[in-house]
């Protein structure tokens, strides 16, 4: 399995990762020596079995837990701003979006 | 009160005896340890303090102590909290630009539990960015280095809590294992820390690295002591973490001295090959002959797939975590890039400027793994061969009551070395990565010193929820032997 | 419905599709129904609609470092009822999946929604267009949580986010492309909108957004294979869908005839304009990196729940037709039409146990009263006239005290005036009718005796002319006499 710049480009676009030209090149290699690592694995005959999401499924039947439908959380919207880059009358600002 | 001068010579268990019996004070502790860290700031393993909170925390403790009825067995312990729990009275990086200065609202549950219970917080520790990492180089606030050797890594992500145990700046601290996090550092730093049960104890507060495998655990001098701390972490959470287990909080210092005798110590095969370094290899066959000594018997096992567990989990850690990681761009907090054109443009460089490179490429493959037409064949492949790991140890558990080996294929290596091939050091995570993949609790306890006179770690392994066979296998180990006595040169 | 038995139902679209210019329209629909749970679906943080921006928006719904997801019961209550409800099979485990993608309204950077394996699977809604009787096939119904909210006009070159609405619970519907004309598909989501606030899982506010439809739709000429569709995104009136659907298949079709191929496309529709719109190609828009969420195990739904369920339903719709019908004695698109929602429903069993006058009850409630409530914009909840005035009213008629137009008047009376009363009216106005057979025959006789003409054309065989007479003598006698028993005896003396 060999990625090409294009792959490089098309992932970090869809990871929203700006990377420069050298970064690019320097992922590209290291992400295809990883890949090398990782030939051995899809060769193995997985037939038949089930992922194994939840580490301890495979002992236990994990389900999900369910909660009462009752409000707890109170306006907390100072705090929660805090740490905010741009805020205006309790907005998050971000660039103007075009839909 | 007495001469607090000697009080980091103590076992934390130690010190939580000496505050309820009133022979020395919370707050002269937290100030003892304060001073400590100050002094010692060249080694990198904080990042935050917060003097005025750690001592109104001491205060209360004493407080509470002097009422009388001081039930809680670690009240006024000072204990330091890696930089991926949350906290409302400490800044919160993860060891990222992308949260430099960021101040939580709330704190992670094993924060608030610890805190419950009279636990003191002195201040937060450095660790790789976002918990990605085996030396601490990661950080984007320097690197921490090993007590033993500051010129040699304390191995990580957990390299903060490792270093500052083992120079004594704190009695105890809290990590987090993904791959290895909490074992390893212990191991390269001559401590014991222990990763427990996936689920046991909450991840809510806990930045997310990896959501399957990650978990919070102690770092600590002692086996008893790590007993101590994990008890008082662990339990369910059922109404934050929905991958918290429901099983109740367990008192994991009851049956530390329990007899070995009888015990079977699987050993794997597998762990003893041609990569494991001569120096480590003699330290843990040392330390097995101690355990037959103490009543163990060795039984020779098979964890067929351990070679395996590199790819498998440098699949599903990454891709869960390019998940994880897309919350941080820059809208509602963290960094936002200073010039950008548009929205497009603003994740971008935001992302790029806040991310170190290991995050990006973690990220990279992450998102490479998930993406369209790879799914079937790397993440879900990845984790069907997860269920094989799984099943692997289910079988040795057949034939063994817990596993020993090593926990890395080498001593503690220097700042610097393993940088430029970042891939490279992916293989040195072998051993730690299996209970990981299964959701196995695994401890580390130091077993004796290799090149470089570097501290060697043991790991233990167990089955799902044997956290005390094998706190009580470590604690009767350090009874009987003085590894776990060592410290630093100059700490 | 059995599970299973709905998914057998034929399609019943297949006797003839409405073409347009030659062209068969195909129309899939993608329902977001809002569930009325009080917190989200994986946060504690409340729902109510109008909050000031990002006050109700906890650490887990901002998507605060170190947050995770707990699952609300209530919601996943909803899912089964609206499964049961449809006729689908709950899926005893479904799982919880991430939609990754980067939106300013979607704070965790991925949206936690079902994928391989949501909670129901199957299903169908069975409606009228018309009289003629549809059914749509549902494919499944997944739970989600609903993104914020993009302001984009009160800031200058800014957008500015409201998390409020983020984590709300949705249950998206998705049907087969089984409807062939908008009139279908705006009958498709009335009959939707209806089941979903008639079960009370959802306020179905399409204003505040608690209902809101995608339509996907193509054409194709007869025996032709699928054409490629068009998606237009977010209608939130039946009024809007219609308008929508219908630009979006003229446009449609006009780009083919021109010698254009359709690209798949998402589009926004315009109301001022009426036209649609494709949106701004979202790049990468289809690499979701669909897996399943770490963070939440399988969701499991015993089948002790979904019967327990079932048993605490509230009568549904269908099951509530086919009473009236065998009960009441009323034909199918009575039933239907008065279980159109629960309250008409109810409205019209109080009237009719008051009055026991079940097909009268229907007629005026579906004839004059509904034509008031649409007249005056109100629903039926706020109708002045109350269920045991009507019933009262009815009486009078089914007693012949008055005819039905005589009736038609105290209706007026008592709709502008609700506290009137039905027989105080009738006195005031004089309508009690005459009955009395002695006197009508009196005045059949006088106006048999008065109108030879009109005889002489009834026995020549024209039956209108009989009409005629009927009139003169409803003239005659101020409208009282009793219609029905006039015309009974006129042909009596006639024939």
């Amino acid at each position: 399995m060999s990625l090409s710049a294009a792959d490089i480009a098309r992932i970090a676009n869809l990871a929203r990762l700006e990377l420069k030209p050298i970064e690019s090149e320097r992922m590209l290699s290291q992400i295809n020596g990883f890949f090398d690592l990782v030939e051995k694995m899809r060769a193995v005959d997985t037939t038949g079995l089930e992922p194994l999401a939840h580490p301890m499924a495979s002992v236990d039947d994990i389900a999900l837990r369910l909660c009462e439908d009752r409000v707890t959380e109170s306006d907390n919207r100072e705090a929660n701003q805090r740490n905010a880059p741009a805020v205006e009358k309790g907005l998050f600002l971000v660039p103007k979006v075009i839909e | 009160m007495n001469n607090t001068s000697t009080l980091h010579e103590l076992t934390l268990a130690q010190l939580a005896t000496q505050l309820r019996q009133r022979k020395v004070s919370a707050l002269e502790t937290a100030q003892h340890f304060l001073k400590r860290v100050q002094a010692n700031a060249s080694l990198g393993a904080f990042l935050d303090l917060n003097e005025e909170a750690t001592l109104a925390q001491a205060r209360a403790a004493d407080a509470v102590l002097a009422a009388g009825n001081a039930s809680a067995p670690l009240l006024g312990v000072p204990v330091a909290h890696k930089d991926i729990f949350v906290t409302r009275d400490f800044v919160s990086t993860a060891g990222s630009r992308m949260l430099a200065g960021y101040r939580s609202p709330f704190d992670a549950t094993v924060v608030a539990k610890l805190a419950s219970q009279g636990v003191v917080t002195l201040g937060k520790l450095n660790c790789d960015e976002f918990a990605m990492g085996s030396a601490n180089e990661n950080s984007a606030f320097g690197p921490v280095r090993n007590p033993w050797d500051i010129t040699r890594v304390p191995g990580g992500s957990s390299g903060g809590s490792a270093a500052a145990v083992a120079a004594r700046l704190v009695p105890g601290a809290t990590g987090t294992d993904t791959g290895g996090s909490i074992r390893q550092p212990a191991s390269f730093c001559g401590i014991t820390g222990i990763k427990p049960s996936y689920g046991r104890a909450s991840r809510y507060g806990m930045v997310a690295f990896a959501s399957s495998l990650d978990q919070a655990g102690p770092l600590a001098r002692t086996a008893e002591d790590c007993a101590l701390l994990l008890s008082a972490m662990c339990g369910p959470d059922p109404e934050r973490d929905s991958t918290s287990l429901d099983v109740p909080a367990e008192d994991f210092t009851v049956s530390l001295n329990a007899s070995l005798a009888g015990l079977r110590i699987g050993v794997p095969a597998e762990f003893f090959g041609a990569g494991l370094a001569s120096d480590v290899r003699a330290a843990v066959d040392g330390a097995l002959k101690e355990y037959e000594k103490l009543g163990a018997r060795l039984v020779p096992i098979s964890l067929p797939r351990t070679e395996l567990s590199i790819p498998v989990y440098y699949i599903i850690a990454p891709a869960e975590a390019s998940s994880n990681l897309s919350r941080f761009d820059g809208v509602k907090f963290g960094h936002r890039a200073a010039h950008y054109s548009d929205l497009t443009d603003m994740y971008k460089k935001t992302r790029a400027e806040g991310f170190g490179d290991e995050v990006k490429r973690r990220i990279m493959i992450g998102t490479y793994v998930l993406s369209h037409g790879y799914y079937d064949a790397y993440y879900l492949q990845a984790q069907k061969i997860r269920r094989m790991i799984a099943d692997d140890f289910q079988q040795a558990f057949k034939l063994c009551d817990l596993i020993a080996g090593p926990v890395a294929p080498s001593v503690a290596w220097k700042l610097g070395e393993k940088s430029a091939d970042p891939v490279a050091a992916y293989l040195a995570d072998i051993f730690t990565l299996p209970a990981s993949l299964a959701g196995l609790p695994g401890m580390s306890l130091p077993v004796g010193f290799g090149a470089g006179q570097m501290p060697v770690g043991m790991q233990l392994i167990g089955n799902y929820l044997q956290e005390s066979r094998l706190l009580n296998a470590a604690h009767r180990f350090q009874q009987a032997t003085a590894w776990h006595l060592a410290r630093p040169h100059g700490f | 419905m059995a599970s299973g038995q709905a998914a057998r139902v034929l399609n019943m679209n297949t006797s003839q599709s409405t073409l347009v210019h030659g062209y068969e329209v195909v129309i899939g629909f993608e329902t977001h129904a809002q569930l009325s749970t009080q917190s989200k679906i994986f946060s504690r943080a409340a729902t109510a609609f109008g909050a000031a921006p990002n006050t109700q928006a906890c650490a887990v719904d901002l998507a605060l470092p170190g947050t995770l997801p707990v699952m609300n019961k209530g919601a996943v209550e909803r899912a089964i009822e609206f499964g049961l409800a449809v006729g689908a099979h709950i899926a005893p485990r479904s799982i919880f999946a991430r939609k990754n993608y980067f939106y300013p309204d979607l704070p965790k950077g991925y949206q936690i929604s079902q994928f391989e394996i949501p909670v129901v699977q199957g299903g169908a809604v069975e409606f009228f267009l018309g009289d003629q009787k549809r059914s749509v096939r549902l494919v499944r119904a997944h739970l989600e949580e609903d993104a914020g909210k993009s302001l984009h006009e009160d800031f200058v070159g800014q957008t500015g986010i409201d998390l409020n609405r983020a984590g709300t619970p949705l249950l998206e519907i998705v049907t087969e492309p089984d409807m062939r004309s908008s009139d279908e598909a705006v009958a498709y989501a009335r009959e939707l909108h209806k089941i979903v606030t008639w079960i009370g899982i959802c306020d179905g506010n399409m204003q505040e957004g608690s209902f809101r439809c995608d339509a996907n739709v193509s054409v194709r000429r007869p025996g032709q294979p699928l054409g490629t569709r068009r998606e237009i995104k977010n209608l939130n009136s039946f009024k809007f869908m219609q308008q929508a659907i219908d630009f979006e298949v003229r446009w449609q079709i006009e780009r083919i005839e021109d010698g254009h191929a359709i690209e798949q496309a998402t589009v926004l529709f315009n109301p001022d304009t009426g036209e649609t719109r494709a949106m701004r190609s979202k790049e990468d828009a289809a690499d979701y990196r669909y897996f399943p969420d770490p963070d939440l195990p399988p969701l499991v739904i015993a089948d002790e729940w979904v019967q327990r369920v079932r048993s605490d339903m509230t009568e549904l719709p269908r099951v509530m037709a086919q009473r009236f019908m065998l009960d009441y004695g009323l034909p199918e698109y009575d039933a239907a039409m008065l279980t159109q929602s629960r309250a008409m429903a109810s409205y019209f069993e109080a009237t009719s146990q008051a009055c026991r006058q079940a097909k009268l009850a229907s007629n005026w409630i579906m004839g004059e009263l509904s034509r008031r409530l649409n007249a005056d914009e109100i629903d039926i909840t706020q109708a002045p006239l109350r269920a045991a005035q009507l019933a009262q009213l009815i009486s009078r008629i089914a007693d012949s005290t008055i005819s039905n137009s005589a009736a038609r008047q105290v209706f007026d009376a008592l709709w502008l005036d609700p506290s009137a009363d039905v027989d105080q009216e009738i006195e005031a106005r004089g309508l009690t009718q005459l009955n009395d057979s002695g006197e009508l025959e009196k005045i059949v006789d006088a106006a048999v005796a008065a109108n030879p003409k009109n005889v002489e054309e009834y026995k020549a065989g024209n039956s209108k002319a009989l009409n005629a007479l009927v009139g003169q003598i409803m003239k005659g006698s101020k409208g009282k006499a009793n219609p029905q028993q006039v015309n009974e005896l006129l042909r009596k003396k006639l024939d």
